[in-house]
């Protein structure tokens, strides 16, 4: 069944390729002349094909949409940086809204671990939203380029742990009784879990508050490995628990790019709703696909969204 | 029906004070009281923000409400950064939007700021809940976070864009 699932998906990788191509093609030489070769109607609705595209890919390959929207998008559309990663923040926060409530009621995603990491989060993302905002360009390009390559190094190296050991909650999540027990359908059994290097934990949100805030790429690809290996949590815990923090993180840097002009709604909607159905798609079908050969796919669509962004931040590719 | 009955603690190897748990009649794990509460109105705010920003992006595309930028000039002025884009469609920062409702384009911020606005009103909602049983340092916090996201949503922090 994964033999006649994979071509189907390489096809909406090679969708995404072809129409953010058509995209460039269309839209590059115009974006300096400050008019465009197309209607003002066909690049919403380009927009919305490619972002239905990425919402599946972003289920399939398990990352965020953020983290695919702000490279892509601001790496091959005409619109500038500055509304894509407000765009990004908000397609985000739209996602996490949308799936923050069921994860809460199924107790996957825990409130009392959310809460302490969140205010740092929040805190520092309206930090990171501030300078990104005050960067030139092509700093914020390039920065964006290192990321992304950045990000690319973790999903490449970083291993996922169902149960990490945790052999004595540290004294930090001991004192803020942050623990907590759920149901494993899958096992049938209850799964009772706490947490250690908590303070380490929590320092490290500062950066990635500041990383979300800044290049508006949500935050999953950071939260979970924090959540799950550096922090203990569960998998199942730290993934639900990521998801919905990015609720609170990316409303807190979203207010910071609507407050300050660089939200654009013919960007925002489009993006949302695609990229919305894109991943109810991409649930009915994640049963049927190789998660491997998924992820190799998305890790060559940001390898090269990256490279994109870097030589478009150093003036090599424009 | 989640009717709750309390079970035996499970010694932990190092929780002091560990959180009451509790099970639901099926003799699942229950979601605390707090969490519930947010969830339920998280969901209902999600709902009424995304319904509201595609009947707003409705109004927007079809014209019904004449844009502030129009359509046609958009492609102008989306390539531009932001404070260009400021400065030559004369738009002000803040919650200036809010003069500008009747227009097409920015009636779809009403939404937008919705959306933004749900997490403040759940954590509104909790804090109550932390204070009533007594769980004073998320209670605290749970305040310090409406402040953090009130602050950012003021409009007091900006770039300088104007």
């Amino acid at each position: 069944m994964s033999r006649s699932v994979l071509p189907a998906w390489t096809g909406i990788v090679l969708a995404v390729a072809l129409t953010t191509g058509v995209a460039y093609a269309a839209g590059a030489a115009p974006a300096e002349a400050g008019t465009s070769a197309l209607p003002w109607w066909a690049w919403p609705a380009i927009l919305f094909l490619v972002t239905f595209a990425l919402g599946i890919v972003a289920v399939l390959g398990g990352v965020g949409g953020g983290v695919l929207f702000v490279p892509i998008i601001g790496g091959f559309f005409p619109f500038h940086i500055d509304f894509v990663r407000g765009a990004g923040l908000l397609v985000a926060l739209a996602g996490a809204l949308a799936a923050g409530p069921g994860l809460l009621k199924k107790g996957l995603a825990d409130l009392r671990l959310a809460i302490p990491v969140a205010l740092i989060a929040s805190t520092c993302a309206i930090v990171g939203a501030l300078v990104g905002l005050a960067l030139p360009t092509r700093v914020v390009q390039t920065a964006l380029g290192a990321s992304i390559l950045g990000i690319v190094a973790l999903m490449l190296v970083a291993k996922k742990s169902e149960y990490p050991e945790v052999p004595r909650a540290d004294h930090l999540s001991t004192a803020l009784r942050i623990s907590g027990i759920y149901h494993e359908p899958t096992s049938g059994r209850d799964v009772d879990w706490k947490i250690h290097r908590t303070p380490l934990g929590l320092a490290t949100f500062v950066l990635i508050g500041v990383m979300a805030g800044m290049f508006g790429l949500g935050a999953g690809w950071a939260n979970v490995p924090v959540l799950n290996l550096m922090m203990g949590a569960p998998l199942k815990v730290s993934v639900a628990t990521s998801k919905f923090l990015l609720s609170i993180t990316d409303t807190s840097a979203a207010w910071i790019y609507v407050n300050n002009g660089a939200v654009l709604p013919m960007l925002v909607v489009p993006s949302i709703i695609g990229i919305m159905l894109g991943s109810i798609v991409g649930v009915r079908i994640l049963a049927r696909t190789k998660p491997a050969a998924i992820r190799t796919m998305v890790i060559v669509l940001l390898l090269f969204a990256s490279v994109r962004a870097l030589l478009k931040g150093l003036a090599i590719w424009n | 029906m989640t009717e709750e009955v309390p079970v035996a603690m499970v010694p932990r190897a190092a929780a002091v004070v560990p959180m009451p748990r509790s099970r639901t009649a099926a003799g699942r794990p229950a979601v605390a009281e707090e969490q519930l509460a947010y969830a339920h109105l998280l969901d209902w705010g999600m709902k009424v923000g995304l319904l509201g920003l595609t009947v707003t992006f409705a109004v927007y595309v079809s014209g019904v409400l004449a844009p502030r930028v129009p359509l046609a000039e958009l492609p102008r002025y989306w390539a531009l950064p932001v404070k260009q884009y400021l400065a030559a469609t004369g738009i002000h920062t803040g919650w200036s939007w809010l003069y500008l409702l009747r227009h097409g384009d920015f009636l779809n911020f009403v939404g937008i700021a919705f959306l933004s606005g749900v997490t403040i009103a759940c954590y509104l909602a909790i804090t109550p809940i932390l204070f009533r049983k007594k769980d004073l340092i998320f209670g605290w916090i749970a305040i310090a976070e409406v402040v953090v996201l009130s602050l950012a949503a003021s409009g007091l922090l900006n770039v300088g864009a104007h």
